[in-house]
C-alpha cells in the first residue's frame, strides 16, 4: 500500500504541475505542447504503464486489506470508540479510495480515452490544432468543452475533496509503514503531508472551476 | 476532591461460554462511593448478585495496581474507560456522575474469543511472545550491571516500550483488530538494546508470522491504539517494527 501510494503521490506532482500550464492564458498552447511531450516521449509512455500497474495494485491491495481487516471482528461494539482515538478519514481510507476510483473512471473516460484511443471504434478523437506548422491534439479544447457542465465540475471538485482526505492520512501513514520512526523526521513528513494534501487537490479543483467561471482565456 | 455517592445503571455483556452468543443485561447499583475503583464497584455489584442468588459477572483482574495487564473492560466505548493512560482497575468512580448509564463490553476481536462475560482469551499474545519476545541467555553467574554500556536515550526508549503490560486494549480499540502496537512494543524494547541485537532478525520475523497466524488484522496507522493505551506506548514503535521487519526480511540468511 505504502510503496504504490508513494509512487502515486509522485505522479500527482507531475500531473498537477503539467496541468497548471492551462493558466498560462495562451489559449492552451503551452498546455497542449506539454501534453504532446508527455504523450510522445518513450520514457513517459513506459512510466505510464508503471502508473497503471501502480494504480491497479493499489486498488486491489486496498480492497483486499479493507475486507480482510473488516473480517477480524465479527461481533462489533455497542458503543464505538469513534473519533476519540483516530480521525474519521484515517478510518475511511477504503471509502475515500472507492470514491476516488469512481472519479477516476469518469476522469479517464473524459480525457485519457479520447487522447489515447480516439478514432478506434466509435471513440471520438480530439480536434487537431497547429502551432508553428506542427500538428498537436487540442486537449485544451476538450477540457473547455467538458467543464462547461456544472454537474461535471461539481463531481470533479468532490473527487478532489476525497483525494485531499485520502492524502491527509495516506501521506504520513505510508512513511510510517516504510519504517520512519525518527520523531523529528516524522514531524517534517507529517507537516509536508498536510500541506501537500491541501495544496495539490486545491490546484486540481481550481482547474474545472476556473474554466467553468471563464477565468481562463 | 469532595466525596459523593451515586446510583448507576450498568449495561453489561453476559455470555455463558465461548460457543453461545451473549447479550446485554441491565443492573442497578446504589450508593457507590466516588472513591471506589471501577472494579470495586463491580465487586459490590457481584456481592449484591450473590445475595440475590444470581450468578455474578465474570471479569479479569489481578494486581489492581495497573501493572499486570489483566483487567480488560471496554467501558462506554473506550478500552479501560474514559481516563487517559489508566487501566480499568485504576479508574475511579469519580469519573462518573450520579444517574449515569455505563455500558461495559468485553474486548471484541475474533482473535480474543470471549470465555465468559467480560473475560476474553488473550492466549494469542502469549504465543506471540513465545515466538520470539525474549533473549536466549546461558545461565550462570549474573553479569555485572554495567558490563554493557547503553546510551541513556536508548535505555529510556526501551524502557518506555517495555512498559507494555499486554492488556490488549490496542487490539480492542483498533478498527482492524490489529496487534501491531503490542508486537511493536515487544520488538522495540529488545531491538533498542545490545542484548536484543543478536536475535533481532529472527525475532521480528517469527513474532510477525505468529501475529498473522493468530488472525489479527493489519495496521493502517489510524492511531486509535496509542490513544487508548494505558501505558502510553507510542505509535513510533510500530514504525520501528516496520523498519526492523523490512530490514530483517531483506537480509535474513535463510
Amino acid at each position: 500500500m505504502a510503496l504504490t501510494g508513494v509512487s502515486l503521490i509522485a505522479f500527482l506532482v507531475v500531473h498537477a504541475g503539467l496541468n497548471a500550464c492551462i493558466w498560462a492564458n495562451d489559449n492552451g498552447e503551452m498546455f497542449n505542447k506539454a501534453a504532446h511531450f508527455m504523450g510522445s516521449t518513450v520514457v513517459i509512455r513506459i512510466a505510464e504503464v508503471g502508473l497503471f500497474i501502480g494504480i491497479i495494485l493499489h486498488i486491489v491491495q486496498g480492497l483486499m486489506l479493507e475486507f480482510e481487516n473488516r473480517s477480524k471482528r465479527t461481533i462489533g461494539y455497542q458503543v464505538p470508540l469513534g473519533n476519540r482515538g483516530s480521525k474519521w478519514y484515517s478510518r475511511s481510507m477504503g471509502l475515500l479510495g472507492t470514491l476516488i476510483l469512481l472519479f477516476l473512471i469518469m476522469h479517464i473516460y473524459h480525457f485519457w480515452t479520447p487522447s489515447r484511443l480516439g478514432g478506434i471504434g466509435n471513440i471520438h478523437s480530439l480536434q487537431p490544432v497547429e502551432y508553428n506548422g506542427k500538428e498537436y491534439h487540442n486537449l485544451y479544447a476538450e477540457m473547455i468543452t467538458v467543464f462547461q457542465s456544472l454537474l461535471i465540475v461539481i463531481l470533479y471538485v468532490l473527487g478532489c475533496i476525497s483525494l485531499a482526505y485520502h492524502l491527509m492520512h495516506g501521506f504520513r501513514s505510508s512513511f510510517r509503514t516504510l519504517g520512519l520512526h525518527n520523531e523529528r523526521y516524522y514531524k517534517i513528513v507529517s507537516a509536508t503531508g498536510v500541506a501537500f494534501s491541501i495544496i495539490v487537490p486545491f490546484v486540481f479543483a481550481m482547474m474545472p472551476i476556473s474554466i467553468y467561471l471563464g477565468w481562463i482565456q | 476532591m469532595e466525596h459523593y455517592t451515586m446510583n448507576l445503571t450498568l449495561k453489561v455483556w453476559k455470555q455463558k461460554n465461548k460457543d453461545v452468543r451473549g447479550s446485554f443485561e441491565t443492573y442497578r447499583v446504589k450508593d457507590i462511593s466516588s472513591e471506589m475503583s471501577f472494579l470495586e464497584m463491580f465487586d459490590v455489584l457481584n456481592e449484591q448478585l450473590v445475595h440475590e442468588g444470581k450468578e455474578p459477572i465474570a471479569f479479569d483482574h489481578d494486581c489492581r495496581e495497573g501493572i499486570c495487564g489483566m483487567c480488560s473492560m471496554y467501558i462506554n466505548g473506550r478500552p479501560h474507560g474514559p481516563w487517559h493512560g489508566t487501566t480499568t482497575c485504576q479508574l475511579h468512580m469519580r469519573a462518573f456522575k450520579d444517574g449515569d448509564t455505563i455500558v461495559v463490553e468485553p474486548w471484541r476481536a475474533n482473535s480474543f474469543a470471549v470465555i465468559k462475560d467480560l473475560i476474553v482469551d488473550r492466549g494469542a499474545f502469549d504465543r506471540i511472545i513465545q515466538a520470539g519476545g525474549f533473549i536466549s541467555v546461558n545461565t550462570g553467574n549474573a553479569q555485572d550491571g554495567n558490563n554493557i554500556p547503553i546510551e541513556k536515550e536508548k535505555a529510556d526508549q526501551a524502557f518506555a516500550a517495555a512498559a507494555c503490560i499486554g492488556c490488549g486494549a490496542c487490539v480492542a480499540a483498533c478498527k482492524n483488530s490489529s496487534a501491531m502496537l503490542f508486537v511493536s512494543a515487544k520488538v522495540s524494547h529488545l531491538a533498542l538494546l545490545p542484548q536484543g541485537a543478536p536475535e533481532k532478525r529472527t525475532r521480528v520475523l517469527n513474532m510477525i508470522a505468529q501475529m498473522d497466524k493468530e488472525g489479527f488484522g493489519a495496521c493502517t496507522n489510524t492511531g486509535a491504539c496509542e490513544a487508548v493505551c494505558p501505558k502510553e506506548i507510542s505509535l513510533e514503535n510500530i514504525a520501528r517494527l516496520n523498519k526492523e521487519y523490512l530490514g530483517a526480511a531483506a537480509t535474513i540468511d535463510k
